[in-house]
This record gives C-alpha cells, sequence and structure tokens, in this order.
C-alpha cells in the first residue's frame, strides 16, 4: 500500500466519509463563504480523497480557510459532508509533529480586549493537536 | 419550572451579560436556570472527528449530569449548543463513540444520550410559547426595526442540531415580534461571521460581516441580535456597522427586568 493510499484511508476513517458518494455537482464549493481564499475547493477534496492524492491536500492553505460552517454539509444533496473530510486533512497535519498552525506563542500579539474565550479555545480545537 | 444550565467559558467572561440579562428574564417567564456544578469547557467548537473521544467528554459530563438530575439541560452559546446538541446525537446514535465514551467515562450509569439539550430559545418557543412571552412584555420594543443574525451554528446541520427551518428560519423573527419590535428579513442572516478565522486572518472574517452588516443595513434593519459572542464579536469589526446585542438584552428591557439583571 503506498504512503498516499493509506493516508487516504485514514482520512476516510476519521470523517467517517466515503467520498465515493460524491456526484461532483459542485453544490459545496457553490456555497462555501471561504471558496474564493481556497487553492483546492470542497467538491476538489472530495476528488483527492477519491484518488489518494493526500499530499496536495496536506499543503493545501484551503485547510486553513474552512470556517467549519457546515454550509457544504447542509447543502450536499449526496450527504457527502466536504466539511468532514476537510477536517480529517487537517487533524492528519495537525497530528504530526510540529503540524500545529497556532501556537502559544503567537497568541498574546493576537489578543485585544473584547476578544471572547471562545474564540481561543475554537482556534486551538481547530488548528491544533 | 426547573432546568439544568450549561453557560459556558465566555458567559464567565466577556459574555457575562448574555448569561445575566437571561437569568433575570428567565425568572421573569416563570423558569428557573439551574447551573451545573462543575461543569467544563465544550471546547468552542465540535470535534469532527470519529476518532476523537476525549474532547467530546465535557459535553457527555455535563450531559449525564442533567441526566441524574432529571432535567433539560439549557444553553445560551451557540457554540455551546450546537457541541452539546451534536455530541448528544453521537452518544444517541454512533455506537462506537458511545462505546468508547462510556469506557472512559465508567459513570455508575453508562450514558446514551437521554438528556433533552434545548437552546433558551427553544424554551421560550416551546415550553412559554411566543403568545405567552408576548403578555408578560412590560416594555414593548415597539418601532424598533431588528435584524435577526442566526449565524451557523444553531442551525446547522439542520437534521441534527433540529432548532428550525436551515434555510429560512423565523424563530427569532417570532420573537422579535413577541418583543414588540420589528423583524427585519434579510439574505445574510444565516450567512457565517468568519467564526475563529477571525484570530488569524482578521480581514477575511471583516469582509464577511462586512456583507452581512450591509445587507442587514440595507433591508432596513436598525440593529442586530445574536445569541452568540463570537458572531458579536466579528460583526463588531466592521466599521460603521448597525450595534449588535445579545437577544437575551432586549429580551431583559421588554421585560422590565433589564436594570436588576446586571446588580
Amino acid at each position: 500500500m503506498s504512503h498516499g493510499t493509506n493516508k487516504a484511508q485514514q482520512i476516510k476513517e476519521i470523517s467517517g466519509v466515503n467520498p465515493l458518494k460524491c456526484m461532483k455537482c459542485g453544490k459545496c464549493s457553490a456555497t462555501c463563504p471561504a471558496f474564493n481564499e481556497m487553492d483546492i475547493k470542497p467538491h476538489q477534496f472530495v476528488s483527492y480523497v477519491a484518488n489518494g492524492d493526500i499530499e496536495a491536500l496536506a499543503e493545501s492553505k484551503s485547510l486553513w480557510k474552512c470556517l467549519s460552517c457546515f454550509a457544504c454539509v447542509e447543502r450536499c444533496p449526496r450527504d457527502v459532508q466536504p466539511g468532514r473530510i476537510i477536517d480529517a486533512a487537517r487533524q492528519i497535519v495537525v497530528r504530526q509533529r510540529g503540524g500545529n498552525y497556532l501556537t502559544a506563542d503567537e497568541i498574546p500579539a493576537l489578543l485585544d480586549e473584547e476578544l471572547p474565550q471562545q474564540l481561543l479555545v475554537s482556534a486551538y480545537r481547530r488548528y491544533k493537536r | 419550572m426547573k432546568f439544568s444550565y450549561y453557560p459556558g467559558c465566555t458567559l464567565r467572561n466577556k459574555a457575562k451579560d448574555l448569561d445575566a440579562y437571561a437569568r433575570a428574564s428567565a425568572k421573569a417567564l416563570g423558569f428557573e436556570l439551574e447551573e451545573l456544578e462543575d461543569w467544563q469547557c465544550c471546547g468552542g467548537v465540535y470535534p469532527l472527528g470519529t476518532d476523537e473521544i476525549a474532547t467530546k467528554l465535557s459535553s457527555v459530563r455535563a450531559m449525564a449530569q442533567a441526566r441524574d438530575k432529571g432535567q433539560d439541560l439549557v444553553t445560551l452559546c451557540s457554540a455551546c449548543h450546537h457541541v452539546l446538541k451534536r455530541v448528544n446525537d453521537d452518544m444517541q446514535n454512533v455506537e462506537d463513540i458511545r462505546t468508547r465514551a462510556n469506557n472512559y467515562m465508567k459513570l455508575s450509569t453508562p450514558y446514551e444520550g437521554e438528556t433533552k439539550v434545548l437552546h433558551f430559545l427553544e424554551v421560550i418557543r416551546d415550553t412559554i410559547g411566543f403568545d405567552e412571552l408576548k403578555k408578560k412584555v412590560v416594555n414593548p420594543l415597539t418601532g424598533k426595526k431588528i435584524g435577526a443574525y442566526y449565524g451557523c451554528l444553531l442551525l446547522r446541520p439542520g437534521k441534527i442540531m433540529a432548532f428550525d427551518d436551515p434555510e429560512n428560519p423565523k424563530m427569532l423573527e417570532d420573537f422579535i415580534r413577541a418583543l414588540g419590535a420589528t423583524p427585519v428579513v434579510y439574505p445574510y442572516r444565516n450567512e457565517c461571521c468568519g467564526g475563529y478565522i477571525s484570530l488569524k486572518e482578521p480581514d477575511m472574517a471583516k469582509s464577511m460581516t462586512d456583507k452581512i452588516q450591509e445587507s442587514a443595513e440595507g433591508f432596513g434593519a436598525e440593529m442586530l441580535i445574536t445569541a452568540c459572542p463570537l458572531c458579536r464579536y466579528n460583526l463588531n469589526k466592521t466599521e460603521n456597522g448597525l450595534p449588535v446585542y445579545y437577544f437575551t438584552e432586549l429580551l431583559a428591557e421588554a421585560l422590565g427586568v433589564k436594570e436588576e439583571a446586571l446588580k
């Protein structure tokens, strides 16, 4: 089993998603509020996993642009849940040594007087292991 | 009428008023919020990974405690509500998560999703009723044009949150009407505010809240209401945007308990 296939299997397990259910209608990308910021779009994410091409996903800036707003999950007519796939790819990255997208050292410079605690814990959960 | 209550981290800190107005309003409406003992932060976002168990346990503990007290569990913050409700769905329907969480917890009675998790607004709609709320209003907010901002977390995924129609909700509009004000329906009311992206990429979040604010103002709203501290924080980053209030502040005002709420 090649490295890519192994990682693809991991993404399928963590996300619980079967990418082969996708009928490529593109609704997830059409509805994604972060679409313009993404290099690999939500519907492409699904294909990358189906094809086992995981290296590109791991390096994609899209991992850090997804807002977990669940618009793609809500509107997918096939219940593929692209948001779960993106999260699983993010998990694969942050679970590796040195893979965190946010570190504690960065926090003080990002704070302001009004910033709710909720923002810090949410960002930690999504960006950091 | 007594409910177990899970305030969450932000309501103990930057959003103390969201909590205080809710407690005073609940009292005026004839129900009590009994805060859970030793509750822990929900983590702010639902852990999507099917292999993530530890990050779901603070929710399980809260819901198990409410179950043991024989009470429904009420939340206020949209994020807490989202996380607890989805973890509860896992505990009901995903055998692997339920088994592993219970193996870890070793509760005297395993938790299997028995607790009903309700948002404060659901208590008003389903237990009190909007007609009854309207009768209890002493300071009707007549003439105020209010845009409801739902955001994402209360509504989606609709099948699990079961809060309202995720594409065309009306809960907050009914709420606004019951307070004597005029709801303003605008297209961006269930679009994302940017959520946690505002920590590292405030400009991206701002481009999103600018659109929401512009949409609401364009349709004639004079103010926005929300249930979520993070939505409020993000929406306030738009320069010269509409003022954003917690829905509980307007509720307390209409019920005539605003002053005593903050004492």
